[in-house]
């Protein structure tokens, strides 16, 4: 086993405590700093450097050492903290991310950029501090990578247990401690194998280097009385009442109990685990079957396992589910630096505000709802927003508001952003539509106006400025939202704010689904599109001259879609009094579907069908059955498309028949 | 969802000089794929039509939690009657990343045939399009077809594969 195994744990972890680091710095009170989150700071960069230098990376340790010297004279309350100082800490945690990734990619950092950077952090410690801050290491901590101490030099001796390390990692781990002081004697077994060192390393030194390598659990690391030091032959159990370094912890370091309460695990083996467990309730209900139809229910043991069978599926299919689920905050997190950076220069005052963090979405959807309310939220800082002195002249105060907040909402997650700005102003947005060639008028509703800043190429920016306006519009936000199975509105005030309003389905790996039945065939239609479902009149029904039929439902005309027709299914029925007709909505367009019967509702898992075949027409996706079988996911809007056009072809082949039949009977 | 046969894609893999070859029967003609692109072997079952597709895609179906589209190149090359009767199964091959069942009359055996057995295809007298085939294999009296399952099962003229741009 090579060290370089390690290199993506490590790449990993250094990743996540950069993001403490940030989350950390932007929540600093700079007039009066909390303690413990100076030291939370000061604890990710050092333990990022001991990594750094166990790893042999030398930039992304000299960098860190610079910050770590200054973020330690910040919490020992000799510098004093400024905006500008933090945004200089925020500066250097940006070149710490950069650096990483280049180590990730396998190149060595731009050299240039840490010299400026370095060159940066130096000028500070001068002049705040009055000394060189790179080369005197703070007297509170000892860099990991110094040379190890001389032979018998200075140093306090040390237990270092470890507790289930394999051998492999021990012979790793041991050598790692021997750069870090003299390894006086080891021993013991897998459970536990001591090493006694001794080493000038506190302990706090040694676990962040180690724990790149093994849990911190798995490391106990104990001072031992020095007249102890000269080995005993074998002490059968470990130092007694010696003073541990880890009760203290927890205090200092919140971290720990975050990393050890997760794991990481790559998504396609949650989907692989959720697979099977579907095929496990397939063969279950597939038992259920069999049992019915054999009579051995006289059996009551038989049949009461087989229920505990089938709720202990259905548990464990909802507990894989949940695994896909991760809070908003993942999202959130990412968006106080962003407007803290575009406020700073475009000159606004602005308190970002998060609501709802904890609510739980799909992992693939917090992934690809991030561009779109990135962008939604720097036209809010842009558009929206005021400078302080508009904002003052309006009777508001300087500081704006910008609140994103997430809530659960039945099945779906509402995700809004919204701000105290000036609102949209509608004589604009009606204005350029008119340049656009969009079809507007004066007396259109307000809602209606909202919508036309989702047409594409809509810009109301004066000017095309660094932040936004750069092309990418509100039409791909709203076709982003659209792809993911949600909706999108705008509601806005003029002098009060506007607020954007997102709606999405919680995952897009199970569908509420209502099953239908055309012939021998079952589909499934969304139940999010489905409005209602009746037995038409034949009085409602009426005839158009293309050969269209449209169903009256109240004051609505709506026209009707046959999915026999659509899907091609025959042994349909046909006489649509005699049949069901679902009525459903989709990119705003309502129809009334033909089908033969309503079989009943249930949760399907979605199945791509382009995984391995092709996009089929009308369809979004597959399910199985629980007989095993697939059954196809019905695509509201593109059924309409589909039965369009089928329509269109049917006439033209049917007036080629007509022609060419009179040209039979013509000659 | 029986499982006649199941092969080990990975036996095997180094073997220049003789290569293993599933095969299997379209009516009257034998034919052969390399057997490291066949993931398993399945009776033709529970296949759910789609619609609006050529007649040759029969469907797709469940394999374990994983939808693949089934093909029948019976009726997309005229090659015998497509009948579905017990014999009738469906080979289940890996090309790259995808999944595809073909549907074939049956399934014969595994046969190794060294680099001096395999012949270059004649001109005329194969119902399948020169291009997919690798060339012919000659076993005593038998004659094997060998077909470049890779090549065909993402060939244009099937579309199971949508390309970029369409």
């Amino acid at each position: 086993m090579d060290i370089s195994d390690f290199y993506s744990t490590f790449f990993e972890e250094a990743e996540e405590l950069l993001g403490d680091m940030e989350a950390h710095l932007l929540a600093l009170d700079v007039d009066n700093p909390d303690m413990e989150q100076l030291n939370a700071i000061f604890r990710a960069a050092h333990s990022i450097k001991g990594g750094a230098g166990t790893f042999g990376f030398e930039a992304l340790q000299r960098t860190t050492h610079l910050l770590e010297n200054l973020l330690d004279y910040t919490r020992r309350g000799e510098l004093t903290l400024r905006r500008d100082i933090v945004d200089t800490f925020l500066e250097a945690k940006d070149m710490l991310h950069d650096q990483l990734e280049a180590y990730r990619q396998g190149v060595e950092p731009d050299a240039e950029a840490m010299a400026r950077i370095c060159e940066v952090l130096r000028k500070l410690a001068l002049e705040e501090i009055g000394e060189p801050a790179g080369d005197v290491a703070p007297a509170t901590t000892v860099a990991p990578s110094s040379p190890p101490p001389a032979s018998g030099g200075a140093g306090q001796p040390l237990s270092v247990a470890l507790l289930g390390v394999s051998e492999r990692d021990r012979e790793l781990l041991i050598e790692e401690l021997g750069q870090l002081g003299d390894v006086l004697e080891t021993r013991g077994e897998d459970d536990r194998y001591e090493v006694l060192m001794q080493s000038t390393a506190s302990a706090d030194d040694i676990e962040a280097v180690m724990c790149f390598i093994v849990e911190p659990e798995q490391l106990d690391i104990r001072s031992i009385p020095p007249e102890r030091l000269p080995v005993p032959v074998k002490t059968p159990e470990p130092p007694p009442k010696a003073e541990t370094k880890r009760a203290a912890r927890p205090a200092v370091d919140s971290r720990d109990s975050g990393a050890n309460s997760s794991i990481r695990v790559p998504v396609a083996k949650v989907d692989h685990i959720i697979n099977l467990v579907g095929e496990l309730i397939i063969t279950q209900s597939m038992l259920n079957q069999v049992v019915e139809d054999s009579d051995v229910t006289g059996d009551g043991g038989f049949a009461s396992g087989l229920s505990l069978l089938q709720r202990t599926a259905r548990d464990l299919q909802e507990a894989v589910m949940s695994v896909r689920m991760v809070p908003m905050d993942y999202v959130f997190s990412r968006f106080p630096r962003l407007v803290r950076d575009l406020a700073g220069k475009l000159g606004k005052d602005v308190e970002l505000i998060t609501e709802g963090k904890s609510t739980e979405l799909d992992k693939s959807l917090t992934e690809r709802i991030i561009d779109p309310l990135t962008h939604l939220v720097r036209n809010s800082l842009d558009h929206g927003l005021e400078t302080p002195e508009l904002r003052a002249a309006a009777g508001k105060p300087g500081t704006g508001r910008l609140t994103l907040s997430a809530q659960h909402q039945g099945g779906n997650i509402l995700i809004e952003v919204s701000d105290d700005g000036a609102g949209l102003d509608r004589e604009r947005i009606l204005a350029k539509a008119r340049g656009n060639g969009l079809p507007v008028s004066d007396n259109m509703s307000d809602e209606e106006v909202w919508q036309l800043i989702f047409a594409p190429g809509f810009s109301t920016a004066e000017a095309v400025s660094d932040v936004s306006g750069r092309g990418v519009g509100m039409d791909v936000v709203k076709r982003n939202i659209q792809a993911m199975g949600g909706h999108v509105e705008v509601l806005s005030e003029a002098g009060v704010g506007t607020r954007t309003r997102i709606v999405l389905p919680l995952t897009l790996a199970i569908l509420d689904g209502m099953s239908v039945r055309v012939g021998e065939e079952t589909f499934i239609l969304p139940v999010s599109a489905v409005i209602e479902s009746l037995q038409p009149r034949a009085d409602d029904l009426y005839t158009m001259a293309g050969g269209d039929v449209l169903l009256k439902v109240r004051e609505d005309y709506l026209p009707l879609v046959a999915l026999h027709h659509a899907m091609e299914v025959s042994g349909a029925v046909t006489d649509p009094t005699a049949a069901i007709v679902v009525i459903v909505q989709g990119e705003g367009r309502r129809y009334a579907l033909l089908v033969d019967e309503l079989v009943g509702q249930q949760q399907v898992v979605v199945k791509n069908l382009e995984t391995n075949y092709r996009k089929v027409p009308g369809v979004s996706a597959a399910t199985i059955l629980g007989d095993g079988s697939v059954a196809l996911i019905l695509d509201i809007p593109d059924l309409h498309r589909l039965s369009q056009s089928k329509k269109a072809s049917d006439a033209v082949a049917r007036n080629s028949t007509v022609l060419s039949s009179k040209e039979v009977s013509a000659s | 969802m029986s499982n006649l046969v199941s092969v080990n894609p990975v036996k095997k893999a180094a073997e220049i000089s003789s290569r293993e070859f599933l095969v299997f029967s379209l009516g009257d003609e034998e034919y052969a794929i390399d057997i490291l692109k066949v993931q398993e072997i399945r009776g033709y079952e529970n296949v759910t039509r789609i619609a609006n597709a050529p007649d040759f895609i029969k469907g797709v179906a469940n394999l374990r939690g994983v939808i693949v589209p089934i093909v029948d190149l019976r009726l997309k090359f005229r090659l015998a009657s497509a009948d579905y009767n017990q014999q009738t199964v469906v080979i289940v091959i890996n090309i790259g990343t995808r999944v595809v069942g073909i549907v074939v009359d049956q399934v014969s055996d595994v046969m190794t045939l060294t680099a001096e057995q395999i012949k270059p295809p004649p001109e005329f007298g194969i119902s399948l399009p020169l291009d997919y085939i690798h060339g012919l294999g000659n076993l005593e009296e038998r004659m094997l077809v060998l077909v470049d399952i890779e090549r065909l099962l993402t060939s244009e003229e099937l579309a199971i594969v949508e390309r970029v741009g369409e």
